[in-house]
């Protein structure tokens, strides 16, 4: 299992450090000169020159890129052009709310979506079946910006039961903090919930064929002691794995979920540093979120074998 | 030699499209999403020619109206009529869809065709920048993307189609890997076609099913994208209509309980991508050769 972990990191390593690359030049590609702006308006070409020097800008690409990347290493991603914070501790600010965010939006994707998914096997071809195919069908294709909206339209303009965007930290108010979060987590794991119906749906069927199952059916034990333990334990194997790297794709939807509930996390951290040609922050947020993307990926083969017994023994 | 020849042309020939179209058409989810989306092309690029209403005429004394008999949708916040812009935001919208994933496969299938078929270390290196790119969420890549091209409709859809890239490069590699070792293309190979004619010939036509299917998805995702683009305000610039654009207009103006501004291009996205998912859906099941 360890040298299985080992080989794993072994192989994310080249693509981390492609993935660096990729940041690095996506910097330099950028138009405009970010010395131009750290020179002030006088531009004073003695000034531009030293700057240059400074930021070793006018050595060959290999040899910034080789700094640049050396810098990374020891956490230092620069700092922001706008505010002069370093882009290393803007996200450590920002990432706790996103991640509250995504595990809240997980958490509803988990109730809504694998309980629908097991019924709509169990059930194949019944108005449940058609139900749950169809709710992930339409989970599948609203997009969350347009979710957020309907429901800030219904929920609190019409009913006024929840605020309509905001954030309160959990430090200062939890019961608020819900509140504002509720909502926001809800339209981000719509489409998970979908995703993960899909998935299990397919798995339960897959399993309830298996000759396990029909030896448990056989041996006279209680139908829903058959789907709990012996088919959804084996359907959920495939389904935590595909969980874990959806859980990537959900630092990308809250860019737009943050967006439309204002929320300050790192999804709206990138939409700033972009408007406000922040590149260092958005080149330290495509570097962070593609590492922990890749972090996640060796957690889900890590788990894919280890929640596999078969696997495991190997 | 001849043989060998005949094996090729024979077992390259892919299923019958008769029988395809048989399948399709009995698909209840294929129908319902080629329908969607036909009406909605037909939206696109007709609508515009035939209707009266300028997506871009301002109207002070037509500021914010709700839907009425002389504006259906109602008018945004600048007067324009909301359905004119509706129409001609389809087009922006189909459009981005189609332009990016051509785009995406264009650069990803031949990427994959070549990394596929000749392996090796050329293999290596593409599946290892495939693997870079993949390792960055869809969305965020295309947001980082388009900060670099700039904000317009055309980047966005250079953005969105190279962000893309990657699954095609993925899939293409995968699908020319399982055909490659068939016996049609070892016949081929052993009457010494060169390998350009091997791929045109036999190995794009039998991988072709599959990336119609994901491409066909991607569509959906690549509106989605455009749109989510243009609500950040790095796609389609105003006053070009555009429903990203125009729901991030239109969420401004809910708490005055003014709904239509927002909720007519939301259901345009809605509908357009609900119908290539089904048709994306179907067109998987027809392809599938151990669908019966």
């Amino acid at each position: 299992m360890l040298s299985f972990i080992g080989r794993r990191i072994l192989i994310a390593i080249p693509t981390i450090i492609l993935v660096s690359i990729f940041v690095f030049t996506l910097q330099k590609l950028l138009p405009g000169d970010p010395i131009l702006v750290l020179a002030g308006e006088e531009r004073d070409p003695a000034v531009i020159e030293l700057l240059r020097e400074k930021y070793r800008l006018n050595d060959p690409l290999p040899l910034q890129y080789l700094a640049w990347a050396g810098q990374a290493l020891q956490g230092n991603l620069g700092m922001s052009l706008r505010t002069g914070v370093p882009v290393l501790q803007l996200i450590k600010d920002k990432l706790p709310v996103t991640l509250q965010l995504a595990a809240m939006a997980m958490s509803f994707a988990l109730l809504i979506g694998i309980p629908a998914g097991v019924m709509a096997a169990v059930r194949k071809g019944s108005a449940w079946d058609y139900g749950a195919t169809a709710l992930a069908l339409w989970g599948l294709s609203i997009p969350n910006f347009f979710l957020g909206i309907l429901l800030i339209f219904l929920i609190s303009v019409q009913l006024n039961w929840l605020p309509a965007s905001g954030y309160v930290p959990p430090s200062e108010s939890l019961s608020q903090n819900l509140k504002t979060m509720i909502m926001p987590a809800f339209v981000l794991g719509n489409a998970l919930a979908a995703s993960m119906m899909r998935h299990t749906r397919s798995a339960m069927l897959g399993v309830l064929k298996q000759d396990y199952v029909r030896t448990a059916r056989a041996k006279g034990l209680l139908e829903p002691r058959v789907i709990l333990k012996h088919a959804l334990r084996n359907a959920l194997i495939p389904v935590v794995t595909i969980g874990t790297l959806l859980f990537g794709e959900l630092l990308a939807g809250a860019v737009l979920t943050e967006q439309i509930f204002t929320i300050p996390g790192f999804g709206k951290l990138i939409v700033d540093a972009v408007f406000n040609r922040d590149y260092a922050v958005v080149q330290g947020v495509v570097l962070c979120t593609a590492i922990g993307y890749i972090g996640l990926n060796l957690l889900a083969d890590v788990l894919y074998v280890v929640l596999n017994p078969r696997l495991r023994a190997r | 030699m001849t043989l060998a020849l005949d094996t090729a042309e024979q077992a390259a020939v892919p299923a019958p499209r008769s029988r395809v179209w048989g399948k399709l058409l009995r698909n209840r989810s294929a129908l319902i999403g080629g329908t969607v989306v036909i009406a909605f092309a037909l939206i696109a690029f007709l609508g515009p020619l035939v209707m009266a209403a300028d997506p871009i005429k301002t109207s002070w004394s037509l500021v914010r109206k709700a839907p009425s008999w002389l504006n259906w949708f109602g008018t945004d916040d600048l007067g324009r009529d909301v359905f004119a812009r509706v129409v001609y935001g389809a087009r922006a919208s189909l459009l981005a869809g189609i332009v990016s994933v051509t785009i995406a496969v264009s650069i990803g299938g031949p990427l994959g065709l070549i990394a596929g078929y000749f392996g090796g270390w050329i293999d290596a290196i593409i599946s290892r920048c495939t693997e870079a790119m993949l390792a960055c969420p869809f969305l965020i890549l295309a947001i980082a993307l388009g900060s670099v091209l700039g904000a317009s409709l055309t980047n966005a859809m250079i953005a969105i189609g190279i962000a893309a890239a990657p699954i095609f490069t993925r899939l293409t590699r995968a699908q020319t890997l399982a055909v490659k070792t068939e016996d049609y293309v070892e016949g081929a190979r052993a009457i010494g076609l060169p390998d350009r004619w091997i791929l045109a010939k036999y190995i794009v036509p039998n991988i072709f099913a599959p990336i119609l299917v994901q491409a066909t998805l991607i569509i959906a995702q690549a509106i989605i994208a455009e749109a989510s683009l243009s609500f950040l305000g790095l796609g389609q610039q105003p006053p070009a209509p555009s429903w990203g654009s125009m729901l991030n207009t239109g969420k401004n103006f809910l708490q005055q309980g003014q709904w239509w501004m927002s909720m007519f291009p939301g259901v345009g996205i809605f509908l357009t991508v609900l119908g290539f998912n089904l048709l994306g859906d179907g067109l998987r099941d027809a392809l599938d050769p151990r669908e019966t």
